[in-house]
């Protein structure tokens, strides 16, 4: 696809793989790299990029780094979450209990 | 070029950190296992005055203070004598990022700016990262948050993903690692790359800024209750909250006990990746709590200045459930959408204040914004959507990264000390073995002594 320099991108990179993570780290923690990931404006126009190329960017703070292009344009899809019943049971429980001493 | 590698970058720490912080630590050593804490904090901090100006200029601190009076009401219906001392909290979300976190940052960032650092760079998953970038963007910084957010599937906590974007919105660059304590050598490599100062939250002045809040009640409850608080109780993490506040209390005269209070997260990794994403808790939590108490200067600097068992008289521990219960109780209760990791001294003090009288006073001495993902709904339903089982019962029966036990009645959030005696002995064993003694000298003792609030008998019979 076409990329245009300037554009707002999230990018991975691998900064110890499996193999090189710290003695002291689990055993679950070893058997996975340490990832990184970051977003800049890319630095120049691309004609045929692809999610999981490497990309080169310039992040908010006016560094350059590079890695494999993760998001374009990413959002935030963080939220409020699902309905939990029990938050409308513990808000009835205390309200009850209260109107009683009042 | 440089040798960037685990090993090399880890062997260029002390110099990198002595450019970052711009702090010669070596000059407050003793030689032995002791240093001269209280010469570090009063030559390289600001004295309260200073910083209640430092402050004031970016409208930091002079939060409010709300009486709880339904909680209070609450916690003396299940009370068993039927008494409850009265519940305050300081609003510490009024200040600018949503916590109290500010106070540090308004510190570390005007002192960043007085060197002449074009940049300020932090290690933080928690408010401390919204707290630098909005004093960063104040006094035009430039900004690195560096946050363990991911396991290593890119899962991330909502809590985790709403403090990147706030830091994000507030012009900071957020740099997201997955699970793993070697995050400390990206941030070694990033101070290195850039020039940056190291915004620590564990510097003196960092610390210092925390002595505010603790001065603030002090003042604030003798002019609107004549006294001052019976006690005050934090949340402990990394000990910055509980030295600073109780340096400031004490400051101002006050003889307030000074209690903590973690989450138990006890048997979850804090290093695991698989684990990472099975606690609802990022901070707050005794996989901080005690690792710091017990030895301080694991942090990002040379000497730590947060040094907790200098200061706290009781540590209580509550379950994640139990935090969940009293978060949803506030809102229903109060009207205030706090919280939920900053609501942890909140629930001790429901169930601590059933041991005090009707006239005493528990002050809690922060809340925290509440937002998308930074909230109990949220948390709960990520938790249940990673297979952990959240039902009512008894919260004793919870088991961190199993199950989140809400309390079927109020009446089951309990008062649960940890015994600090076990964490006092633990600090001197570490001491030992860190610095490879057998005995101490007589000032390393006075030191030990002073550093867990006890004394020469004391340290020397932990040492037995």
């Amino acid at each position: 696809m076409t990329i245009a320099k300037g554009t707002w991108v999230q990018i991975r990179s691998t900064v110890l793989e499996a193999g090189e993570r710290a003695p002291q780290v689990p055993e679950d923690t070893k058997a996975v790299p340490l990832l990184l990931w970051v977003k800049g404006y890319t630095t120049m126009d691309h004609t045929d990029l692809a999610i999981g190329d490497v990309v080169e960017v310039e992040t908010v703070t006016g560094r350059k780094a590079a890695g494999i292009l993760e998001e374009i344009e990413p959002g935030y899809h963080h939220g409020w979450g699902s309905y939990v019943p029990e938050l409308d049971a513990i808000r009835k429980q205390v309200r009850e209990m209260l109107e009683e001493v009042v | 070029m440089k040798d960037n590698s685990y090993a090399a970058v880890m062997a260029r720490k002390n110099e990198i950190m002595k450019k970052s912080i711009g702090i010669d630590y070596s000059v407050y050593e003793s030689g032995g296992i002791g240093f001269d804490y209280e010469k570090m904090m009063s030559e390289t901090g600001y004295s309260l005055d200073e910083i209640v100006k430092i402050q004031g200029e970016v409208t930091v601190g002079e939060t409010p203070i709300i009486e709880l009076k339904n909680i209070t009401a609450l916690a003396r219906k299940v009370s068993k004598t039927g008494r409850a001392a009265r519940i305050f909290v300081k609003d510490e979300a009024c200040n600018p990022g949503g916590s109290f976190k500010a106070r540090r940052a308004a510190c570390a960032v005007y002192h960043a700016k007085k060197l002449g650092y074009k940049g300020v760079i932090t290690a933080t998953s928690g408010n401390y990262g919204a707290a630098v970038a909005s004093q960063a963007a104040k006094l035009g910084l430039k900004c690195i948050i560096v946050q363990e957010c991911f396991d290593g599937r890119k899962v991330g906590q909502p809590e985790i993903l709403e403090k990147q974007r706030a830091c994000e919105a507030m012009g900071a660059e957020v740099i997201q690692l997955s699970v793993g304590p070697e995050l400390f050598y990206m941030f070694l490599i990033l101070l290195e790359e850039t020039g940056y100062f190291n915004a620590s939250l564990y510097t003196p002045f960092g610390i210092a800024g925390v002595e505010t809040l603790g001065a603030e009640i002090a003042s604030q409850f003798m002019s609107r209750e004549g006294k001052h608080p019976d006690v005050v109780l934090i949340t402990h993490a990394g000990g910055g909250n509980v030295t600073g506040t109780a340096r400031g209390l004490i400051k101002s005269g006050a003889k307030s006990q000074v209690i903590g209070a973690s989450v138990d997260l006890s048997g979850l990794h804090m290093a695991s990746d698989t684990a990472f994403n099975r606690k609802s808790f990022t901070t707050g939590h005794t996989g901080f709590g005690i690792p710091f108490a017990t030895w301080p200067d694991r942090s990002d600097v040379p000497r730590n200045a947060a040094r907790s068992l200098r200061y706290l008289d009781r540590y209580l521990l509550v379950k994640q459930g139990e935090v969940f219960y009293m978060t949803e109780a506030l809102s229903a209760l109060e009207g205030l959408e706090r919280g939920p990791a900053g609501n942890t001294s909140l629930t001790a003090a429901f169930a601590l204040a059933q041991e005090m009288d009707d006239g005493q006073i528990i002050v809690v001495q922060e809340t925290e914004y509440t937002g998308a993902g930074k909230h109990h709904m949220p948390q709960l339903s990520f938790a249940r959507a990673n297979g952990i089982s959240i039902l009512f019962g008894d919260p004793n029966t919870e088991v961190p990264g199993a199950s989140i036990v809400l309390p079927s009645c109020p009446s089951q959030i309990k008062v649960r000390d940890y015994d600090l005696g076990k964490a006092r002995k633990s600090y001197i064993k570490n001491c030992m073995n860190n610095y490879g003694v057998t005995e101490f000298s007589d000032a390393d003792a006075s030191f030990l002594a002073e550093e867990t609030k006890t004394d020469v008998a004391f340290v020397r019979e932990a040492l037995a």
